[in-house]
């Protein structure tokens, strides 16, 4: 410790110059890497427009232009009359609030200064301000597990990391946006807090900690991943003060902040998934009495005390154990929410809730998914693990959890990839500043024994023999310590609070591997040139995904013909009639993917929207769906629905249509109101629209509602999408009445008719029908009647 | 149309007619002694918008006192819908014909006219002395004055719209001699009222000649006819003009564009809109012309939902224009709404006048071709510092002062807000805004933002220079 201390002050004159040289250097990189981040996610709207992108942040943004218009306190209090008829949901209890409140402060400052942007542009710039916040919170990071260089390289992997681009483009106003920061930099100051023991830190951990409560129900994920360190510190014998204070006030802090946001409550202490880091919590205190006891008595005393301690803390957690099973048994989904089950088991929500599974980033990813959103950095991870044991510090074992927990989850969701993608980041700009480091080391080394040789005179004879570079290292000594003095600067006070620890063994080694880890200089030329390529790699692909892959905002679509740009804006073009020459207080009916959109850009009361809380009501309008044109007719009578909004791709081949997901609104239906059976729609376990469908299909009335008067447009009713013609081609509707179809037909949308007057000699006839189709579909045909 | 309608009508329209032959018997001789020799009336009816241009000879009869003005006079539903009246002298014959402009107010004489009816005084430039004649051009322009009949059509029918009008000038003066043509779009019209001699030459029927009118005569005729041309009324119409000393003027237009056409019924099948063009639809339409200055730029075309991608722009040294196609065909009572933004270079419309004071020269109304504004607001927002504004309209608006902040502003911005309603593309004349500026306050805020800057590395300073810890770290 001594040593390099010494070299460090005799180099003191000029260290300091340099010392706020690399300052100025890294802040100035840092800076860059924020405009890279800021600017690579506004492809979106440079390429189409500032627009909200999508459906969920359709929701955020209307929330946030309430906010804005309302008031905090009123939006607490909203209880939303526009969706989900005639149920409504209560916003402000059901929603987390960070993205909102994050916009809509930025707003609100925005505004009182004068500057007049619209809620809107504030909402699509979000993500990438917070992008750039996180590729921040992503170098102070890695900077406390591995120094400055590896801080640097990660925070400008992240900054340009395509999977999380994905998540935040401009426009894509998200909760993933915000809570990723959030993420990332409570995962700093936990790691900051566990290196310097500070309580400042703690507190401000619990802070961040309570943001991302506010922001992301993927909170979760941190309260689990700490405790799950806290264990590991503690089994591996790694306990300190600093673990205590790192960990125990996020708990107490923590969790008392988490019950503050309204969507969370109680939920905080009552749901499974807080549980590991109460018991974490406990079995810190239990360790942290045994260290204390064992400063205080002599070791045969402790023994004593030990086999004490250990039966009467066993019995403790016995009883915290039963009360816990206890608690977690009675309830129905053993205290864990339906998406959490199916991160523990993934094949839960295929085989209970088809909700969960129908969402296609609820799906497992494929491989191709990896490359595609961490690329490169797949091969780098193993090398970062690998140098993050060279010398395993509490900071770098936590990065090798946080990886290996989120690599698993990322290969149960593919939404979860969000989550591996900082802890790839992170590992593979450790192991790149470590190769690098090694290899612009050894090729100084090289040089400077080839300028030394040169000055000397001393031809290079083959045998470059050990003693020479031991001769020149040592040589080297002073400048390199000047070098590294720098970085080493933070850690090392850091450390010096714990001077009594095994602080001067790391030096050695270091000094070891240095003179071992000399390679020859083509070789490291080489080598740095292989890692530019690799790096060059990573940034093509990374612009392209940003640019071709992720930006699409998807209410708008573009494709490219050789008579230039064709613009597809059927969304909003329907959403627009609806909005404009519809009454305010009607009632649209569509799949649930429509809901946000139609209650933000349409303002009209949704029956269901992409908030999925109650499967029931979205049962019954994929049971609508797919019934009969006049059952149907009947359960969207009962609810009041005025209009019905199909999505149809199979003009102009838009795949991701209504037909395409109408296997799910039957799963979904049949599985509330069993006379919806899914082998019904399906011939020989096929799925299919043309002659070969089933009548069921056929007379649906989601076929019916998409291809209505299809058939004119070409002659032969040829499905795009699909690929085939249709199978029932000239069909009449009897209880709707086509109101608006868009230019590329892609939203249609049809008016339910009015009754029609009872005629009095068809009133036996009536009656005898009615009777014939109510004992065909037994039991539950309309659910609200 | 059914005959029994046909002479229902008629009889309706003699009924009136009888009324209002025999109020006008009552009413009172015009106090000076103008007479119309010749009177020519021709009704425009084929956009949406009645333009009807009077040709009027009149002459002076009275003995001695000369005539300073000629009254014309309007029913009160004309008045409701009358957007302007402009009026001019002609001089000269046939080729070598000059026109003077006249004012036009509205005269105080109202009471004074039968019916409620109401006057309008044309002020001659030069009195008309006894025994002269004069020739006046009239040009008045009505809006909302055709009433779609059937109120209500489907994708595949035609528009036929009512016009109601009098055969004869409603004129406070004895007319010697008159005639009234209509000018209709197209041969299809359903039914018009004879009151002989009545014609009709393809898309045109003619009224009279009638001569020896006596004042205040009105004979109401109904045309019924077909007009497919696009009924675009404007309701809502806000103009904000910012203006940016450093080189910029900013205008912005929101618009709320109504259908205001024989409304929609039933369904609208897209197929059939698209297949067959001519026939499905034929009253609605999808295209709006607007016309800008030249030298616009950044032009943007939007919605509260984002961008409207269907739009052309074509720039000319003269003129731009705008083609722009709202987000879907709008028919009969659609509503839409769009905003419209475009920058124009500042030397083209910034002047400075003798007294050292600055005008802005901007054009009035609204920038879409053939459309009614209902309510039409224009906000000038005068750049930050400015004083003593004074608008300058040459027809009556109602005006008033309001502050307007924007980026950074401190004090706020001077804003002159003028509204008008009924606005129609006669009104697209130029008007100015007169307002005191000092130059010293273009720098006010670049200056903010540099001491901001410098504020910010002043404190940045003094943080890393200031030991804020309680405790010395050995």
């Amino acid at each position: 410790m001594a040593e390099p201390e010494a070299s460090s002050a005799a180099a003191n004159g000029g260290g300091r110059l340099r010392n706020a040289f690399g300052g100025v250097l890294s802040a100035f990189t840092l800076l860059l890497i924020g405009v890279l981040a800021f600017s690579i996610r506004l492809f979106s709207v440079i390429k189409y427009e500032s627009v909200i992108h999508e459906f969920d942040p359709y929701f955020n943004f209307r929330v946030t232009q309430f906010l804005s218009k309302n008031g905090i306190y009123e939006f607490w209090n909203w209880f939303d009359d526009r969706t989900w008829y005639p149920l409504g949901r209560v916003i402000g209890g059901t929603v987390y609030p960070g993205l909102t409140l994050t916009a809509g402060t930025i707003w609100w400052l925005l505004n009182s200064l004068n500057i007049p942007l619209s809620v809107e542009t504030v909402c699509v710039f979000t993500a990438p301000i917070f992008s750039a916040n996180a590729s921040w919170a992503t170098y102070l990071l890695t900077k406390e597990a591995k120094g400055t260089g590896a801080g640097l390289m990660a925070a400008a992997i992240l900054a340009m990391v395509p999977s999380y681009i994905s998540r935040s483009v401009a426009g894509s106003y998200d909760n993933e946006a915000v809570a990723i920061f959030a993420l990332i930099f409570t995962f700093y100051l936990y790691v900051k807090t566990l290196n310097t023991g500070s309580l400042f830190y703690a507190t401000l951990n619990a802070l961040s900690y309570f943001y991302m409560v506010c922001s992301w129900g993927g909170y979760t994920f941190i309260i689990n991943l700490i405790p799950m360190h806290v264990l590991l510190c503690i089994v591996t014998g790694r306990y300190s003060s600093r673990l205590y204070i790192a960990y125990a006030p996020l708990v107490i802090l923590g969790t008392l902040l988490a019950a503050l946001v309204p969507v969370v409550g109680f939920n905080a202490v009552m749901t499974s998934e807080h549980f590991a880091s109460f018991l974490v919590f406990i079995i810190l205190h239990v360790v942290a009495l045994v260290y204390y006891i064992k400063g205080l008595l002599t070791p045969r005393l402790f023994k004593v005390a030990m086999t004490l301690v250990i039966s009467v803390g066993l019995a403790v957690c016995f009883a915290v154990v039963a009360v816990l099973v206890a608690l977690v048994a009675s309830s129905p989904t053993k205290g864990w929410s339906g998406r959490s089950l199916s991160l523990l088991d993934p094949t839960y929500a295929s085989k209970y809730i088809p909700i969960i599974a129908s969402v296609s980033e609820h799906q497992p990813p494929t491989w191709p998914s990896y490359f595609m959103d961490i690329n490169v950095l797949a091969f780098l991870i193993p090398a970062g693990i690998i140098s993050c044991f060279l010398p395993l510090s509490d900071a770098s074992s936590f990065m090798v959890l946080y990886l290996v927990t989120a690599v698993y989850f990322s290969g149960v969701m593919v939404r979860l990839m969000l989550v591996l993608a900082p802890a790839a980041c992170i590992l593979s700009g450790i192991a790149l500043s470590e190769v690098f480091g090694v290899l612009t080391r050894s090729l100084k080394f090289q040089l400077s024994k080839l300028f030394d040789d040169s000055s000397s005179a001393v031809p290079a004879s083959g045998d470059s023999s050990t003693e020479r570079a031991t001769n020149s290292t040592k040589s080297e000594n002073g400048n390199e310590k000047s070098e590294t003095a720098p970085k080493e600067k933070p850690s090392k006070k850091n450390r010096k609070k714990e001077k009594e620890m095994a602080e001067s063994v790391p030096v050695k080694p270091n000094k070891k591997e240095k003179r071992l880890l000399v390679l020859p200089f083509e070789l490291s030329i080489m080598g740095i040139l292989l890692l530019i390529v690799l790096g060059g790699f990573y940034v093509v692909h990374c612009v392209w995904a940003a640019a071709e892959a992720y930006s699409a905002p998807s209410i708008v679509l573009t494709s490219r013909s050789r008579d230039g740009l064709h613009v597809f804006d059927d969304f909003r073009e329907a959403y627009a009639w609806l909005s404009h020459n519809t009454d305010v207080d009607d009632k649209v009916a569509s799949w649930w993917d429509y809901g946000y959109q139609t209650t933000a850009m349409a303002n009209r009361t949704v029956i269901v929207d992409n908030n999925t809380w109650n499967n029931t009501h979205i049962a019954t309008v994929g049971t609508a769906m797919s019934s009969p044109e006049k059952a149907a007719w009947e359960i969207f009578n009962s609810l009041d629905v005025k209009y019905v909004l199909v999505v149809f791709g199979g003009l102009v081949g838009y795949p991701s249509d209504d037909i395409n997901k109408f296997l799910w609104m039957v799963r979904i239906g049949g599985g509330v109101f069993p006379h919806i059976k899914e082998p019904d729609y399906l011939r020989d376990g096929q799925y299919r629209v043309d002659a070969q469908a089933t009548p069921t299909m056929l007379n649906c009335l989601m076929y019916k509602l998409c291809y209505y008067r299809f058939v004119e447009t070409d002659g032969k009713g040829f499905d795009r999408v699909r690929g085939y013609e249709i199978g029932k081609k000239h069909f009449k509707l009897t209880h709707f009445e086509e109101v608006f179809t868009t230019h590329h037909w892609m939203v249609r949308i049809y008016k339910l008719k009015p009754q029609k007057n009872r005629v009095r000699g068809k009133l036996k006839k009536l009656k005898s029908g009615a009777k014939s189709s109510s004992t065909l579909a037994a039991g539950r045909k309309n659910p609200w009647q | 149309m059914p005959p029994s309608f046909q002479t229902l009508a008629t009889a309706t329209v003699l009924l009136l007619l009888f009324t209002a032959s025999a109020v006008s018997c009552a009413s009172l001789p015009p106090e000076d002694g103008i007479r119309i020799v010749s009177a020519e009336k021709r009704i425009d009816l084929t956009g949406p918008i009645v333009k009807v241009y009077l040709t009027l000879k009149v002459e002076n009869v009275a003995a001695a006192s000369d005539a300073y003005q000629v009254l014309l006079a309007f029913t009160p539903t004309e008045v409701q819908h009358l957007a302007i009246v402009k009026a001019t002298r002609a001089e000269g014959k046939r080729k070598k014909k000059t026109y003077v402009p006249l004012a036009v107010e509205a005269s105080d004489l109202a009471t004074s006219a039968p019916n409620g009816a109401n006057l309008y005084s044309v002020l001659l430039d030069a009195p008309l002395k006894p025994g002269e004649t004069i020739t006046l051009e009239v040009l008045y322009v009505l809006t909302h004055s055709l009433e779609p009949f059937p109120a209500e059509i489907s994708q595949s029918e035609s528009q036929l719209v009512y016009y109601r009008d009098s055969a004869v000038l409603l004129s406070p003066y004895h007319v010697l001699e008159q005639v009234t043509y209509i000018k209709m779009p197209s041969n299809r019209i359903e039914s018009f009222t004879r009151v002989d001699p009545t014609s009709r030459a393809g898309t045109e029927v003619k009224y009279g000649t009638y001569s020896n009118q006596a004042p205040n005569s009105y004979l109401p005729i109904l045309v019924h006819y077909e007009n497919n041309r696009p009924f675009a009324v404007v309701e809502e119409l806000v103009r904000k003009v910012e203006i940016s000393h450093w080189g910029n003027v900013q205008i912005t237009e929101h618009y709320k564009l109504r259908h205001g056409g024989a409304r929609h019924k039933g369904v609208f099948s897209r197929l059939e809109y698209q297949s067959r063009p001519s026939i499905s639809g034929a009253s609605s339409f999808k295209n709006l012309l607007a016309r800008l200055p030249p030298r616009v730029h950044s032009v943007y075309y939007r919605d509260e939902i984002g961008n409207i991608s269907t739009s052309h722009l074509r720039i000319g040294s003269h003129k731009s224009e705008l083609e722009i196609e709202p987000r879907y065909p709008l028919f009969g009572g659609w509503h839409c709404t769009f905003t419209i933004g475009y920058g124009l270079p500042l030397q083209d419309f910034l002047f400075e006048s003798d007294d050292g004071r600055r005008f802005i020269n901007l054009t009035f109304g609204c920038p879409l071709l053939d459309t009614v504004v209902d309510d039409l607001t224009i906000k000038v927002v005068l750049p930050e510092g400015s004083k003593n504004p004074q608008p300058i309209v040459p027809f009556a608006t109602e005006k008033h002062l309001e502050t307007s902040y924007s980026y950074l502003d401190v004090v706020g911005r001077t804003t002159v807000v003028l509204k008008k309603n009924n606005v129609v593309g006669e009104h697209n004349v130029p008007f100015q805004v007169h307002y005191e500026f000092n130059p010293i306050f273009m720098l006010a805020e670049p200056m903010m933002l540099i001491s901001a800057v410098l504020l910010f590395f002043v404190a940045c300073i003094a943080y890393l220079h200031m030991d804020l810890s309680i405790g010395k770290s050995s």
